[in-house]
């Protein structure tokens, strides 16, 4: 398939998701977005992966073809731990302000 | 033992290093004090006995590396070398000086006090040894840091906005000496570890002479090292930091950095500048010696007007040593053989005539030269001694000043007469102020403050007494010292042929 | 290394040791014991001086090597001593004349506290040693070490009397007016090193060295030195420190400010007359400049009223003379007149101070008068001082006085008949000073007439000495039309000499004046002298204090020509002004104030640029897809990055 297509889509996600951000007050539908880029992030490099891995010097390489799928792995687990600690500290902060406002959290600058 | 496990630059350095770092630990009694003064003690006998090793045989004894950041071309290498084996001296003579001055000061906290000294004295010991860039560098800001902590801590009423600008005017100039260190560097050849590491450039001093770097290249980068030593040393329009930061400062303090630190800057131009940047030297070399004439000429104008005695001394040294950078830069044998010799005897004048402002100003309370008078009356022996070492410092003859002084100008003359003759009129303003404030100080009748002072207690009349026999042993027989930097005056000359 | 003489730089050590012992004891010894080691010491060193004069004589010259001062490649100095004709006759008359007033010091300064004494001892035997310092030296290196030496003993006992700030400011000036020579014979030394690269007497003046320098290069360094010759000599500019430094004890102005220390300018010069013979330009300069001040110090000197002022003026007038014949070429006479000036100055200061004690402390000798009968040997030892200085023979001022001008007269007529004027007003101002302060009626008061005494032994013995001196001292150099082979300090100095005679001669045709010539120059300027000196004696027997202000010309010679206030208004107010306004503007408002500016302009900047930091998430997200906005911009559209 053309990689173009991938390209595309993960444009796509990626543009959702910082809309996502920068339009959005809840906290849980930002971190969702920022779920989706680093979505769009992954597929991208799944996708160059395949791409380059037909290339005679990629094919003596040690692990071959599997470069950017292993830094797909290591995205994932940092997201995860990620989405702990962030809806942690949604919770706090829902409990703190009964909010989850983004907005509201400009009082800490004071 | 020696030479096997350690060497003497290692245990200049270590030594304070190591006693700084427990003094942090004491309590608030004396133990601090103690300790410190005990080190600098032990400090100093390692200096002197590494005068006895200085010969080319006992190499060993005097340099030594250590793998450290091999990958980037860097060795902890470090070594005593004629210019550095005289600082160093003068490093070790003078804190154990300055310690036993100020014994009867009480400071708060003092075991951080002392540890900061310490470390300090590290820190010089350090930059006086390094032969690898990254080395010197690391030094230079150890010996920066805690000076910025001691005098905003200890120091006087203006502290914070005195020890800032110092603080500023020195980090900028050291950032900007990194910026100058990292360009050289990438200019450097190859290295080649024992162990068969290799990197593509190398820190070591002798790569650093190494680096033929193109004459429009040195144009610039010549400048980014030599406004991080002008500001240290300082040098017109660069050293407005300094009478603030002698001001307001501790005593002990701006004894170390008068009496000493100032040569890093002088030091720095020797060894790290000149010859690495040849071209560039014989360039700028009119430029910077005006600017430095400028400077002595400027300086001393502004001491025959200041009343604050500190300040007076700060600008006195101000000229004194824009006078050693103008007689580096001329680069004779005459000239730089001078400004050596003169590099431990200024160390040693201002760190006296220090102990002697600081003992008035603990008498009186007062640093105003106009509210002082008749001292001479009260206080003979502090008077006789502050007369002797003002005098050295105006460079009188059969005192140790004189024949560093009268070298560096028979050095500059050779090189411009016109740069000697113009620097020449600060004999007479020198004269000028410090007569001027002899006069005001101690003579005529006393005042109110001064009615009721009384003379020096014996420990700092044995210390001043010792400041007094240098300064003669050294005027009148100057030629050990001379034998001691002969050759780096010759090495010196040879690399920027 | 065998040679005897090498022995000579015992005569240094022995004041050095002198000042030690009175320096570090001061406070625990007696006057008696602290004046008998101060004097002891001259005397050793003098006994070692004529030793070392006789050997000399003898024809034993010596370069002694210490050790070295300063010895890299480009450089040696050593600190060697020379001993030859002309500083052993300067060692004769430093430590003998030197002598003879620590004697009379011992006398004089009793009413000091014991250890104000000891301290004036010590300041002296330091003086004495820096001066022998500067006459033995064998470079000009040892020279100039004494040379800042004496400079700085005068310095420490003009302003001995340390409470008075008058007298503080007299020995400020003192010291930096002779910084101000001295920089000049630094600059002298720099040019010699730079040009030959020693700086030791037989170096310099060997063929060799001397075929290297230029004529610019001669007459540079010798214009410099002679700069340094008129800080010290107080000569035409920096003459102005001489008489204030009068401020300090009267033995101490005898024996610095009239017999040694101001004759090193003269002693320097005679010692590098090879370079001076070399240098017509500069010939020229010495003798105007001596010329000048001989005359101006005069006329100061003929309305001064200040006994020791008189003195002063009359010292630099005749030191003067002394360049005078340095500058047409009399060396052997320059230094006859320093010999004879030093008998005759020192015992005229030294009977001044014998007034001064018996008057209590009082100077002006508006308040003197008729002080002969009460003091018989002080008055007789005055009055033959007073007629050595005046140049009547057969006195010692007569034969070296007449040697300069007879020199003076083969250079130029014009400067023999200025000379002669500067003579008669000597003669005249001498004689108003002995006829104010010993004869007519006494016009002090009660008090002060009650008090009038000779004063003892300590002080008389030197007076006599020293008239005894300053009456004979002349005959070792009687001129050739008397006697024939007569100038027997002529024939010893000739060795010093040897090498300038021989070039002058061969550069310049001489012919010696006829014998007629030289006696009608004599008889003249003798008569002259005679016709000044009676009248002034008539004049001011029968002097009376007057209270009219003068007005004219007395009034501007009252004022010493307004110099001082001269140079107050084009020197040191400038420089005051100059120093404040670096001070107040360049440094604080300059340089400090471009410093604070950055600092300001960061802290303001600082404050603008808070705002950004708004706390919203969202404006913070903004930022930074702007932010990759442009970085990706700048990635695709501008190339070349």
């Amino acid at each position: 398939m053309d990689i173009k297509a991938y390209i595309a889509l993960s444009l796509t996600l990626f543009t959702t998701g910082i809309i996502g951000v920068l339009v959005r007050r809840n906290a849980i539908i930002v971190f969702m977005c920022v779920e989706l880029m680093l979505n769009a992030v992954n597929l991208l490099l799944v996708a160059f992966s395949k791409m380059h891995a037909v290339s005679p010097a990629a094919k003596a390489s040690l692990t071959y073809a599997s470069d950017a799928q292993i830094f797909v792995f290591f995205i994932m687990i940092v997201a995860a731990a990620e989405v702990s600690v962030g809806l942690a500290i949604i919770v706090m902060m829902y409990r703190n302000t009964h909010s989850i406002d983004v907005n509201f959290l400009n009082r800490l600058k004071n | 033992m020696l030479g096997t496990y350690t060497t003497f630059p290692e245990l200049l350095i270590l030594v304070p290093m190591l006693a700084g770092v427990i003094c942090f630990f004491l309590g608030k009694n004396n133990a601090a004090k103690n300790v410190a003064l005990f080190a600098s003690i032990v400090t100093l006998c390692i200096s002197l006995a590494s005068l006895c090793y200085a010969d080319e045989k006992f190499a060993k004894y005097n340099t030594v590396s250590y793998i450290w950041l091999k990958y980037i071309g860097s060795t902890y290498l470090v070594g005593l070398d004629a210019t550095g084996r005289m600082l160093t001296l003068l490093t070790a003579i003078g804190f154990p000086l300055i310690f036993v001055a100020t014994y009867k000061n009480d400071y708060k906290n003092s075991a951080s006090f002392y540890g900061l000294m310490l470390l300090t004295q590290a820190g010089l010991m350090g930059v006086f040894c390094a032969m690898d860039a990254l080395v010197f560098y690391f030094y230079w800001e150890l010996a920066l840091i805690p000076v910025y902590f001691l005098s905003s801590k200890w120091g006087g009423e203006k502290r914070i906005q005195a020890t800032f600008k110092f603080f500023v005017y020195t980090f900028a100039g050291s950032l900007l000496m990194l910026i100058g260190i990292i360009y050289v560097y990438l200019h450097t050849p190859g290295r080649v570890f024992e162990d068969g590491t290799t990197s593509a450039h190398s820190f070591s001093i002798n790569a650093f002479y190494q680096a033929k770097l193109a004459v429009s290249d040195q144009a610039w980068v010549f400048w980014l090292f030599f406004v991080a030593f002008a500001i240290k040393m300082p040098i017109f329009p660069f050293h407005t930091w300094q009478p603030d930061a002698y001001d307001q400062s501790p005593t002990s303090v701006t004894m170390v950095l008068s009496g000493i630190m100032v040569k890093m800057g002088l030091f720095g131009v020797l060894r790290w500048l000149i010859p690495i940047f040849p071209a560039a030297t014989k360039e700028y070399a009119h430029l910077i010696m005006i600017l430095s004439i400028i400077g002595i000429i400027y300086a001393s104008c502004i001491a025959i007007v200041q009343d604050n005695l500190k300040k007076l001394v700060a600008y006195s040294s101000i000229a004194h040593i824009g006078l050693m950078c103008a007689a580096i830069f001329a680069m004779n044998a005459i000239s730089v053989q001078g400004v050596l010799l003169q590099m431990f005897n200024h160390g040693i004048n201002i760190i006296g005539l220090w102990i002697v402002v600081d003992q008035l100003e603990k008498k009186t309370g007062v640093k105003e030269i106009s509210k002082l008078g008749g001292v001479a009356h009260k206080a003979p022996v502090l008077t006789i001694l502050l007369v002797i070492i003002a005098l050295a410092n105006i460079a009188l003859p059969l005192t140790n000043a004189f024949v560093g002084e009268f070298m560096m100008f028979a050095g500059v003359w050779q090189y411009n007469h016109w740069y000697a003759a113009i620097a020449g009129i600060s004999i007479i303003l020198a004269a000028v102020y410090t007569l001027n404030m002899i006069q005001k100080v101690f003579y005529g009748e006393t005042k109110p403050l001064t009615e009721s002072i009384k003379d020096i207690a014996l420990h700092e009349k044995v210390i001043l007494s010792v400041i007094v026999v240098c300064i003669f042993m050294m005027g009148v027989y100057p030629q050990p010292m001379i034998d001691l930097t002969k050759h780096a005056v010759k090495v010196l000359l040879t690399i920027n042929q | 290394m065998n040679n005897v003489l090498h022995i000579v730089w015992l005569i240094p050590i022995l004041p050095l040791i002198g000042f030690l012992i009175n320096g570090l004891f001061r406070n625990s010894l007696s006057k008696s014991v602290a004046g008998f080691v101060g004097s002891a010491v001259i005397l050793a060193s003098f006994a070692l001086s004529i030793f070392a004069f006789l050997q000399v004589k003898s024809g034993n010259t010596h370069l002694a090597h210490y050790f070295n001062l300063i010895n890299i490649d480009a450089l040696r100095i050593g600190f060697d001593f020379k001993i030859d004709q002309l500083s052993s006759l300067f060692l004769l008359i430093i430590t003998g004349v030197g002598f003879l007033i620590h004697v009379y010091s011992t006398s004089y300064m009793h009413e000091e506290p014991s250890k104000d004494f000891a301290k004036y001892f010590a300041y002296l035997n330091l003086f004495v040693f820096s001066m022998l310092l500067l006459v033995m030296g064998g470079n000009y290196i040892i020279m100039f070490i004494g040379w800042e030496g004496v400079g700085l003993c005068s310095y420490l006992l003009i302003g001995f009397w340390f409470k008075n700030n008058d007298y503080t400011n007299a020995a400020k000036k003192a010291f930096i007016m002779n910084r101000i020579g001295d920089l000049g014979f630094l600059l002298a030394v720099f040019w010699l090193i730079s040009k030959i690269g020693t700086v030791s007497y037989d170096e310099v003046f060997s063929a060799t060295s001397l075929a290297k320098l230029s004529t610019t290069d001669i007459t540079g360094i010798t214009l410099l030195f002679f700069v340094g010759a008129t800080g010290k000599s107080a000569q035409i500019p920096l003459y102005t420190w001489l008489p204030d430094a009068m401020a300090g004890p009267t033995p101490v102005s005898a024996l610095i400010h009239a017999a040694t220390m101001v004759t090193a300018g003269i002693y320097m010069i005679a010692r590098s007359s090879i370079l001076y013979s070399m240098a017509p330009v500069t010939q020229c300069v010495v003798a105007i400049v001596g010329l000048s001040t001989a005359i101006l110090a005069a006329t100061i000197a003929l309305k001064q009223n200040d006994i020791k002022k008189v003195l002063a003026y009359s010292t630099v007038s005749q030191l003067g003379y002394m360049f005078l014949g340095l500058g047409v070429g009399a060396y052997t006479g320059a230094v006859f007149h320093v010999m004879t000036h030093a008998f005759f100055k020192a015992l005229l200061f030294l009977g001044a101070g014998s007034v001064i004690h018996a008057m209590g402390g009082e100077q002006d000798m508006r308040n003197m008068g008729g002080l002969k009968k009460h003091m018989r040997i002080t008055h007789l030892t005055f009055l033959l001082g007073c007629i050595a200085i005046a140049g009547i023979p057969p006195f010692s001022g007569f034969f070296s006085k007449d040697e300069i001008l007879a020199a003076a007269f083969e250079a130029s007529p014009v400067f023999w008949v200025i000379g002669v004027a500067g003579a008669m007003m000597t003669a005249f101002y001498m004689f108003r000073l002995y006829g104010m302060t010993f004869l007519g009626k006494f016009r002090g008061t009660h008090e002060q007439e009650h008090h009038l005494h000779e004063s003892p032994a300590a002080i008389t013995f030197p007076l006599i000495v020293l008239a005894i001196l300053a009456v004979f001292g002349g005959f070792v150099g009687i001129p050739e039309v008397f006697v024939h082979g007569g100038h027997k300090l002529a024939e010893f100095l000739a060795p010093v000499f040897a090498q300038t005679n021989a070039y002058v001669s061969s550069h310049h045709a001489h012919e010696a004046l006829s014998h007629n010539t030289e006696y009608i120059l004599m008889g003249t300027s003798v008569l002259l002298a005679l016709v000044a000196l009676s009248y002034a004696i008539n004049k001011f027997s029968k002097y009376q204090k007057t209270e009219t202000a003068s007005t004219g010309l007395a009034k501007v010679l009252e004022n010493k020509w307004y110099v001082d206030e001269l140079y107050d208004a084009v020197i040191v107010k400038p420089l005051r002004s100059l120093s404040a306004f670096f001070n107040n503007v360049i440094e604080k408002k300059g340089i400090d104030g471009l410093v604070n500016g950055v600092g300001k302009a960061v802290n303001y900047g600082g404050r603008q640029l808070r705002w950004i930091q708004s706390g919203q998430v969202g404006a913070y997200v903004l930022l930074m897809v702007i932010g990759m906005l442009v970085l990706f911009i700048i990635q695709f559209f501008v190339k070349n990055i």
